[in-house]
């Protein structure tokens, strides 16, 4: 049963208790026990915000922001209450500085097509790093070639740390936008966000975060990094498919021209002409995703109840295991970061001799679930001079024998390609 | 020997002997001079990548080279294909290509068919293992469109 008003209670953080919240994980896969490992592809739902949707829809079912009745009343009330967990999730100043999106992908996107488009001229430069996923780098790349502007690189090392001394001379004063993945869905690496705002804002620049991955695993707070944008995806943080948030300073998103016209993002409209509704919903045209909005609130609650910190505690201790033991194979090599402290809970591997889909296919007949390919990160993974890696990426429900069967399953591996 | 009894499934099905042989140690890798085809054959999906050189003589091929980089799948395919090419006449290759791509899909193939494709049957253990399909036809389906243009000059 959803309580979509209840404020965060907290819970031990009990990984036994977790996973019998988790229905899928029940499942077999290839006969044998699921372990899901593609966390960083999109988490699993627990049964509480798989109950939210059902909930909505047996029992509020309606439009928002448009009905007298009572269904349409508790919808609104339901779809803004979870626009303001995820506000105070993230410790934003106001809630109508969350705007729902479809995805990461939508609010990259968004920024890009409004604030980009109304700030970005020929001679101007975007700046992004080198280990970006596709959806941070091609909106950029397009508005650079439509613009006429620069898009720059910000440099790692072979760990995949980034070059902060190296940035200063690559975010210059001709720098619109800074845009950044807050934790590598490759590499794992955490990035200093803080610093790159500092550094942006020095010089009249605006910072992006892509939180995709940082948002669902550590305690995130856009006051504190100093950002301008952040955006995130909620399959990723035990939400539903379909849902995304673009959260921005007020000032800015208040002065940004509109993503999309049509109903709800009005205020009024003539024959003529039309003005622009306010925040959020100038930037929600249509109905929006009510279902999935509140029970992205739902997910929100049941991080909340954990606690990000513990979230994180227990993702670092099993990262800090699962490299030891990945590493102790001896011919297995990880990308990113060597000290586990330095980075989330996301390995991405590659072994001496056995190619990635070999390995993922076989780790699949013993039913553990891991990612192999490019991870929409061509540039970055063809800098490794290889075509794809294998990753395992962790959450609130692994264990440490899970990550000792993904360890055992790529030795079966190896013994199965060496008989 | 682990394999199918191991808690590794229907691996074997897939990773049959003699495509372990092929990845193991894959046929014609030398370079071709002066190809008549020379193609480039990769999968943007897992970035796997092979390099086709074909020298045609008196309308069959006299040489054969390729080399690349992919998975075991991809790589005993490119194998299989390079032995199976040399001394056939386009024609020959093209309804071979052909018998391949049905071979793949689950498709009925003829007993004739079968004969010239001989170890390369052993690919149609891929039509369990869906997403390892295109893994198989990529140097195929690429020197199917290759040998197409070459006819076509
Ligand atoms: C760092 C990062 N950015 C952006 C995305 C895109 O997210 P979505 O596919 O939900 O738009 C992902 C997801 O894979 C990601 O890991």
């Amino acid at each position: 049963m959803s309580d979509s008003t209840s404020t965060a209670r907290s819970r031990v953080f009990d990984v036994d208790a977790i996973r019998a919240d988790f229905p899928i994980l029940k499942r077999k896969v290839n006969g044998q026990d699921l372990v899901y490992l593609d966390n960083a592809a999109s988490s699993q739902k627990p049964s509480h915000v798989i109950q939210s949707l059902v909930d909505y829809y047996e029992q509020t079912n309606s439009n928002v922001h448009r009905g007298v009745h009572t269904l349409s009343i508790e919808a609104t009330d339901a779809y803004e209450m979870a626009r303001t967990k995820v506000a105070t999730f993230i410790n934003a100043p106001r809630s109508e500085e969350v705007i729902w999106t479809r995805n990461t992908s939508e609010s990259l996107n968004l920024v890009a097509a409004t604030w980009a488009e109304a700030n970005v001229a020929e001679g101007d430069n975007i700046v992004i790093t080198a280990m970006e996923h596709h959806s941070n780098i091609v909106p950029w790349q397009q508005l650079a070639f439509k613009k006429g502007a620069e898009l720059r690189y910000l440099s790692h090392n072979d760990d995949g740390v980034i070059d902060l001394a190296g940035a200063g001379s690559v975010i210059d004063s001709r720098t619109k936008l800074v845009s950044a993945t807050h934790m590598s869905n490759v590499l794992g690496t955490i990035n200093p966000i803080a610093e790159l705002a500092a550094m942006a804002h020095e010089v009249g620049a605006v910072i992006l975060v892509d939180a995709a991955q940082s948002v669902p695993h550590m305690p995130v707070d856009v006051q504190a990094l100093d950002a301008d944008f952040l955006c995130f995806s909620a399959h990723k943080m035990l939400g539903p498919t379909g849902i995304g948030v673009l959260w921005g300073r007020y000032e800015l998103l208040d002065a940004m021209p509109p993503y999309m016209f049509g109903g709800d993002m009005i205020l009024e409209v003539t024959y003529e002409d039309a003005n622009w509704n306010d925040l959020p919903y100038k930037f929600e045209a249509g109905t929006p995703n009510i279902a999935d909005a509140i029970a992205t609130g739902a997910a929100v609650d049941y991080l909340s109840e954990l606690g990000m910190d513990n979230v994180w505690k227990h993702e670092q201790e099993l990262t800090a295991y699962a490299m030891e033991q990945i590493l102790s194979m001896g011919n297995v090599k990880v990308l990113g970061p060597q000290d586990p402290a330095l980075r989330g809970g996301v390995i991405s591997f590659i072994h001496d001799t056995i190619h990635p889909h070999d390995l993922g296919t076989a780790l699949d007949q013993q039913g553990i679930a891991i990612r192999t390919g490019h991870h929409c990160a061509m540039p970055l993974v063809r800098s490794f001079d290889v075509v794809a890696a294998a990753r395992a990426s962790f959450y609130i429900y692994n264990t440490k024998s899970e990550v000792d069967a993904l360890v055992n399953g790529i030795s079966e591996t190896e013994g199965y390609f060496s008989r | 020997m682990t394999g199918g009894m191991s808690g590794l499934g229907d691996m074997d099905e897939l990773y049959e002997a003699i495509i372990l042989d092929h990845y193991r140690s894959p046929r014609n890798t030398a370079t071709v001079e002066e190809p008549d085809i020379d193609l480039e054959v990769n999968n943007p999906f897992c970035g796997d990548e092979f390099h086709i050189q074909l020298k045609v003589d008196d309308d069959s091929v006299s040489q054969v080279g390729i080399t690349g980089r992919g998975c075991a799948i991809s790589q005993a395919s490119a194998s299989l294909l390079a032995e199976l090419v040399k001394g056939k006449s386009a024609s020959e290759v093209e309804s071979a290509v052909d018998a391949v791509r049905r071979l793949l899909k689950g498709e009925e193939i003829t007993h004739a068919e079968a004969d010239i494709l001989g170890d390369i049957e052993a690919l149609g253990g891929v039509r369990k293992f869906p997403v390892r399909i295109k893994c198989a036809l990529l140097s195929w389906v690429g020197l199917g469109d290759a040998l197409q243009d070459h006819l076509a000059k």
